[in-house]
């Protein structure tokens, strides 16, 4: 057992620290918010050069031959930059499914360019609805003509879908329980999209497919084998998500205690008042085993352990604890925290947004419910 | 990163296991919440000690096994788990034998070391006083030298365990015109001195928890101190970061939360959504405070004192042994109230023993307020109030 970072980790992180400091400040963040393309084609082909999209695939297609431990490092770092783009679409969503179920053919074709950031890749899985990470409630349809399928009906909360050149769909194959993960063309006319406004300022979009036609040859992995694969992205998806929390809750609580620090009444620091100190101590306790508790299912996935309950932990538990970790950083900043003219805002939005993304916390605990066997 | 257990530790885990299934399949003890610090059976800590299982990570010239403190934490964990009683070992083994080995003359370590491991040596604390809680500088209790020897005058109290301890460490005053925290010296008192007197304190669930202890010109002798004088304030903060460093600050009840997701399992009480929820928020807040303990051991493991990272586990974990028997009780409603013996009792009355026995956790062994004042100047660097 060891709970630290590899020397090399270590420099990942500080390379990764250092260059998104200078590439990423909050000013920049707004514009991307703001801008309708929500990332900087610029700064994508440096990070491809900096070899961060092929981090973690191995190096016959071009990438870094690193773990997914060496990547929820990385994750970590992008979510304490608040970085916007589409690197979780393309790389967690689309790359790693597409590493993890794809025939070797469909690797070959697809990973290289991702690799290199020349394509941008989004995933399709949630639809409108209640039920969103519930794949038998799937109602998108993949209907078999002739030698292709055609796909309609409409996903929601889709990442990216206005930049990406290709989009993983989550769709029925057959009326009973069959599932299948299709391969698009983004950019097909019968793909309609709509930009959702969201919080994080994070073009979150409405997909319909108006029967659209693909080929069978773009079929990820096997047909009607999707629930599996499903869960896995599922899975890698969620503890993405905790470690961009990891990332910006930790950086909240270094904002927060320095604040505390710096900021006086009553002439003295207001962190030197113990119920401010106790504020903070909580802040730390959540913030610390939200890492372990992430570290540990990125560790499993990277060592393809079966993780369901670990997963599921950390998921319920980086949500409630980022949710208590906000609560007391707006309360200790005051008021300047609540305006836009502090930075505390664009993490509060966006760790709402990786909380409510792959499932919440509600969602989870059912699920540690019956790995209990309750 | 490793978050897995070798195969060595694997191993050992199932050898401690199964001794523990052993023990209680032939009847001599059963699972007990609070075990670890209310289950005085010389009997398990003799088979334990046979086992080499007392100061583990000690070395071996003083007949520890020098093992790490995962093994150690692997052990504790599973006698934990299956509530066993090993509170006669259990401060020797688990922080007075450390502070002697870090502060302690030759002399001591070769009378007291051993015999800790043997199981022949039971210890209990003297920290608090009816004047000093929280604000352990504070203490009154006086040594002052004569000779050869230490007269030693006062009061301690919240002693666990002191009924059948047969040594106290104990702090007291050796300079009492010094600033307070450069004025206390550490001191090993035989139970059987002239002078030395208990009264036992029931708990609120109506348990003898611990005993004042009464200190009347007991004489000690000087090489029964315990490291420098006048430098005990600084060695029982070493000391207490070992004392909130284990696994029973989050199992001390095990027994009862198994219990309970039984309970609910056999009961089809698990089917009801609420119900569930409140079970699997549980297992989460477990899994979580599992982390920040294992997290401890291996800063102990690097040869560090676990600092403001036991100040963390135990400060959170306390706090999950609190709801988990908030929740127990939510689920057994109106036969919770029932204790052991009454007719209709749930659960061996463990329900109701652990939500009231739980409202101390947070107290003992630095209150939850302290905790968190450590993590704020320690971990955090905020400035003093």
């Amino acid at each position: 057992m060891k709970l630290t970072l590899t020397e090399e980790q270590e420099m990942l992180r500080k390379t990764a620290r250092d260059f998104l400091a200078d590439k990423c400040s909050k000013k920049f963040v707004k514009q991307m918010e703001e801008s309708e393309a929500g990332y900087s084609r610029d700064l994508w082909r440096e990070i491809a050069e900096l070899g961060w999209m092929g981090l973690a695939f191995p190096g016959k297609y071009g990438g870094g031959d690193m773990s997914f431990l060496d990547l929820a490092v990385l994750l970590e770092e992008m979510g304490r930059a608040c970085l916007p783009g589409p690197f979780f679409s393309t790389v967690v969503l689309g790359g790693l499914s597409i590493l993890d179920i794809g025939n070797e053919e469909q690797k070959q074709e697809y990973l290289p360019k991702l690799i290199r950031g020349e394509k941008i890749f989004t995933l399709a899985l949630t639809e409108p609805g209640y039920h969103n990470y519930d794949t038998s409630s799937i109602t998108v349809e993949a209907n078999r003509h002739d030698d292709d399928y055609i796909i309609s009906g409409t996903k929601l909360f889709v990442p990216d879908v206005h930049i990406a050149d290709y989009l993983l769909c989550v769709a029925r194959t057959n009326s009973k329980s069959g599932i299948g993960i299709f391969l698009a063309d983004a950019k097909n006319p019968r793909i309609k999209y709509t930009v959702l406004k969201t919080t994080a300022g994070d073009k979150l979009c409405e997909v319909v497919f108006d029967q659209v036609l693909v080929p069978a040859a773009s079929i990820l992995g096997r047909l009607n084998q999707g629930r599996s694969a499903v869960q896995r992205i599922m899975q890698r998806a969620a503890v993405g998500k905790c470690c961009e929390m990891v990332g910006n809750i930790q950086r909240v609580l270094e904002m927060t205690v320095d604040y505390a620090k710096e900021r006086k009444q009553f002439d003295r620091p207001i962190g030197s008042f113990q119920v401010i100190q106790h504020y903070c101590a909580d802040m730390a306790t959540d913030t610390d085993s939200a890492r372990l508790s992430t570290y540990q299912a990125a560790w499993m996935l990277s060592e393809g352990l079966p993780c369901t309950k670990e997963v599921a932990v950390a998921k319920a538990w980086v949500g409630q604890a980022s949710q208590r970790v906000f609560a007391l950083a707006h309360q200790i900043h005051g008021a300047i925290g609540v305006t836009v003219e502090h930075d505390l805002h664009y993490y509060t939005r966006r760790a709402k947004a990786a909380e409510l993304a792959f499932g919440d916390a509600d969602f989870y605990r059912e699920v540690v419910a019956r790995e209990m066997g309750l | 990163m490793d978050f897995s257990f070798t195969e060595e530790q694997n191993k050992f885990r199932q050898e401690v296991e199964d001794f523990l299934k052993e023990e209680i399949k032939k009847g001599y003890w059963e699972p007990t919440c609070d075990a670890w610090v209310q289950g005085f059976d010389p009997g398990f800590t003799k088979r334990v000690a046979q086992r080499g299982w007392i100061g583990l990570t000690w070395p071996k010239s003083y007949g520890g096994q020098g093992r790490s403190h995962i093994d150690r934490l692997i052990l504790t964990e599973e006698m934990l788990r299956y509530g066993a009683p090993a509170a006669c070992h259990w401060f020797g083994d688990r922080q007075v034998g450390g502070a002697i080995l870090s502060f302690g003359s030759e002399e001591l370590k070769k009378e007291f070391l051993p015999r800790i491991v043997k199981g022949e040596a039971y210890f209990g604390l003297g920290m608090s006083e009816p004047g000093t809680g929280s604000d352990l500088a504070s203490l009154q209790t006086r040594a002052v030298e004569d000779g050869d020897y230490y007269v030693i005058n006062g009061q301690k109290t919240w002693t666990s365990c002191a009924s059948f301890s047969e040594y106290f460490d104990i702090y007291a005053r050796t300079d009492p015109e010094a600033p307070r925290h450069r004025g206390i010296s550490e001191f090993i008192v035989d139970a059987k001195s002239p002078g030395v007197s208990r009264i036992p304190m029931i708990d609120i669930t109506g348990t003898e928890a611990w005993n004042d202890v009464f200190f009347d010109n007991v004489r000690v002798h000087k090489r029964y101190l315990v490291g420098e004088k006048n430098r005990g304030f600084y060695q029982v903060l070493h000391q207490l970061d070992y004392e909130r460093s284990g696994m029973e600050r989050l199992m001390g009840n095990y027994p009862l939360f198994e219990g309970i997701i039984q309970f609910a399992k056999e009961n089809k009480l698990s089917r009801n959504p609420v119900i569930r929820n409140k079970l699997a928020q549980l297992q989460i807040e477990f899994e979580v405070g599992h982390l920040l303990i294992y997290r401890v051991a291996l800063v102990m493991e690097d040869g560090r004192a676990p600092n403001w990272e036991s100040a963390m586990s135990k400060a959170y974990c306390t706090e999950f042994e609190k709801r988990l028997a908030c929740v127990a009780m939510e689920i057994l409603g109106p036969y919770g109230q029932l204790k052991l013996g009454s007719k209709f009792v749930p659960l061996r009355g463990m329900a109701l023993h652990s939500y009231l026995g739980s409202k101390g956790y947070s107290l003992q062994a630095g209150t939850t307020e302290i905790l968190k004042n450590i993590l704020a100047s320690r971990r955090l660097g905020l400035p003093s109030s």
